[in-house]
């Protein structure tokens, strides 16, 4: 499902001392199908963003399509178009409030009026993706687990109103390494099932140039640059400027450049660089 | 131990999970012998239920142990007596910026401390004001804190618990909701009350560069500390440490994998000038 915005501007406070201008003026499109990775520094802008893809905010002015409907008109069916577009805020597991994971699951699909067996299929299905044992965790209280395992019922409480567009806002915060990389994992296996269009917020440089296919910088509420990760992180000064930094082996790369080593310099996973310098070390090796 | 500044001596932990029927308890500490010297600057770190906070919690008295000790500058947790002196001398800050700034004014929030201590008003404005220019925040001392960054959020709690003027801070992931910058300028405050103001430091972190920084790592792994040593020391063992579900910093993982293809690099990098010197030898 795809997503466009129109000349989008978001002010809060209006007409008092603190009013301040979110959004400024930022108009993209999102195709359907894409996984986005949205970046910029705390404050730039992107949290509000996502807010109005799913009508929690209104904008001051602009228009926001998803699906080629115009989300910001009067006679708009909001719960309809927050069936289309999942949005998972940070932290999701302080939402879960329910006596048993299924329960918690099932709340959503419930308010959607499916049936009793529709509603079994989709928490079995949104347990699964996020790697719960359904059958073990049915029937346990959300609150006997770990962090780790709360966030993942909260993303599934999502998952099972299987929106087309799914928004997740660092939805790896406060996660340790392994259960940062289990999350991610899950996300990406469900975008290249079901290809549906995900937004990932994200702080982390090295999580986004693994995954995503374009990357959208905001920055002061306007959107800056966009492109592929190989592009945006050549951008290495604007990215530094506006607080924001590349993966560590783009670093690498440019420094080894600098250096007067012939290396790539748009690489940006560890995998890549480790290709890279193995090619540049038995190159001169076989010279 | 005279150069100790917290000292935990095989602690051990139980929480009380109490159900209709039974009463369970679950270990959070299983055995903790920890010794950080006055001055140190130890990172800990452990994936998530491995105990790191509960540890933290046992350092200025909010958790007392239920069997061993611990002992802060001398005084141990356990002697209600001290518990002032002791939340004075080991100051805590935690994850989330917006859980811990209480005041709508920024020097505000930073003289809530103090007051509480019963400080006289002029010795106060002069804490705020070393406590808000230590970490860069002099400027911001009439904003509202909901204004500022979250990076500038953390550094306005640091400078609360600053001018309680503790010897000892505690930092439990403060840079866990932070952007990039906000990251380094958090670390950057912490490593320069390290250095110039001799404030022994404790973080926890799930970031393997910020670890990197450290004297001393600890890793703790289901209540236990199971390894600890330089980030030198303590990275170079990347099988050991990726079974604990934790990660190396991205240089040690490099050197780790072209290794893996024999090439013959050391296997201890930490930084990126490490790994270009490293890789230029090489060539």
């Amino acid at each position: 499902m795809s997503i466009k915005i129109e000349n989008l501007v978001y002010k809060y406070m209006i007409g008092t001392p603190f009013e301040k201008t979110a959004i400024d003026d930022v108009s993209l499109e999102i195709k359907d199908g894409e996984f986005i990775g949205l970046i910029g520094h705390t404050g730039s802008g992107k949290s509000t963003l996502i807010q109005q893809l799913n009508g929690l905010l209104k904008p001051t002015s602009g228009k926001i399509y998803i699906d080629g409907e115009d989300i910001t008109s009067k006679d708009i069916n909001l719960k309809k178009i927050r069936q289309k577009v999942g949005l998972v805020f940070q932290y999701p597991e302080y939402q879960l409030f329910e006596e048993t994971i299924f329960k918690d699951v099932a709340f959503g699909p419930q308010n959607l009026g499916l049936s009793d067996d529709e509603i079994l299929k989709r928490v079995r299905r949104a347990l699964e993706i996020v790697g719960i044992d359904f059958e073990k965790y049915k029937d346990k209280s959300p609150f006997d687990l770990s962090g780790g395992q709360r966030r993942r019922i909260a993303i599934a409480g999502i998952l099972a109103m299987e929106p087309k567009i799914l928004i997740l806002d660092e939805p790896t915060a406060g996660l340790d390494p392994k259960g940062r990389d289990e999350i991610l994992e899950e996300i990406r296996k469900l975008h290249k099932e079901y290809n549906n269009t995900v937004i990932l917020v994200s702080h982390s440089m090295e999580d986004v140039a693994k995954l995503v296919d374009r990357l959208i910088v905001m920055y002061k509420g306007k959107n800056i640059l966009t492109g592929t990760p190989r592009e945006v992180f050549m951008e290495i000064e604007t990215l530094e400027k506006i607080g924001l930094a590349v993966p560590q082996v783009t670093y690498l790369v440019r420094e080894l450049r600098k250096r007067g080593i012939n290396i790539r310099e748009d690489i940006i996973t560890v995998k890549e660089a480790q290709d890279e310098i193995l090619r540049l070390l038995r190159r001169d090796k076989n010279d | 131990m005279e150069d100790s500044m917290l000292l935990a001596n095989n602690i051990y932990f139980y929480y009380k999970k109490s159900d209709d029927e039974k009463i369970e308890k679950s270990i959070a500490l299983k055995g903790v012998n920890l010794n950080v010297k006055k001055g140190e600057f130890i990172v800990i770190i452990g994936h998530n239920g491995s105990g790191k906070s509960t540890l933290a919690k046992h350092y200025n008295a909010i958790l007392v142990p239920s069997n061993g000790d611990v002992i802060v500058d001398g005084m141990n947790t356990k002697d209600s007596s001290k518990l002032w002196d002791i939340r004075q001398k080991a100051g805590m800050v935690f994850q989330n910026p917006d859980n811990q700034i209480v005041a709508t004014i920024v020097e505000e929030d930073v003289a809530f401390g103090p007051e509480n201590l019963g400080i006289p008003p002029e010795k106060i404005r002069k804490r705020v004001d070393e406590a808000l220019l230590a970490v860069n925040m002099l400027d911001y001392a009439h904003h509202g804190p909901h204004l500022l960054s979250g990076g500038q959020k953390q550094r306005v709690a640091i400078a609360g618990v600053l001018a309680m003027r503790p010897e000892c801070i505690i930092l439990d992931e403060p840079t866990a909701m932070l952007d990039p910058s906000g990251r380094r300028e958090v670390l950057d405050t912490i490593k320069r009350l390290n250095k110039e103001e001799e404030i022994t430091i404790v973080l926890i972190t799930h970031f393997m560069e910020e670890a990197v920084e450290a004297d001393r790592v600890v890793v703790m792994e289901d209540g236990k500390v199971v390894l600890e040593g330089s980030p030198r020391d303590v990275f170079s063992k990347v099988e050991e440490i990726k079974r604990l579900g934790l990660d190396v910093p991205e240089m040690t993982e490099l050197a780790y994998e072209l290794r893996k293809n024999n090439i013959n690099i050391r296997e201890d990098i930490l930084t990126i000038e490490e790994m270009v010197d490293e890789i230029c030898r090489l060539k």
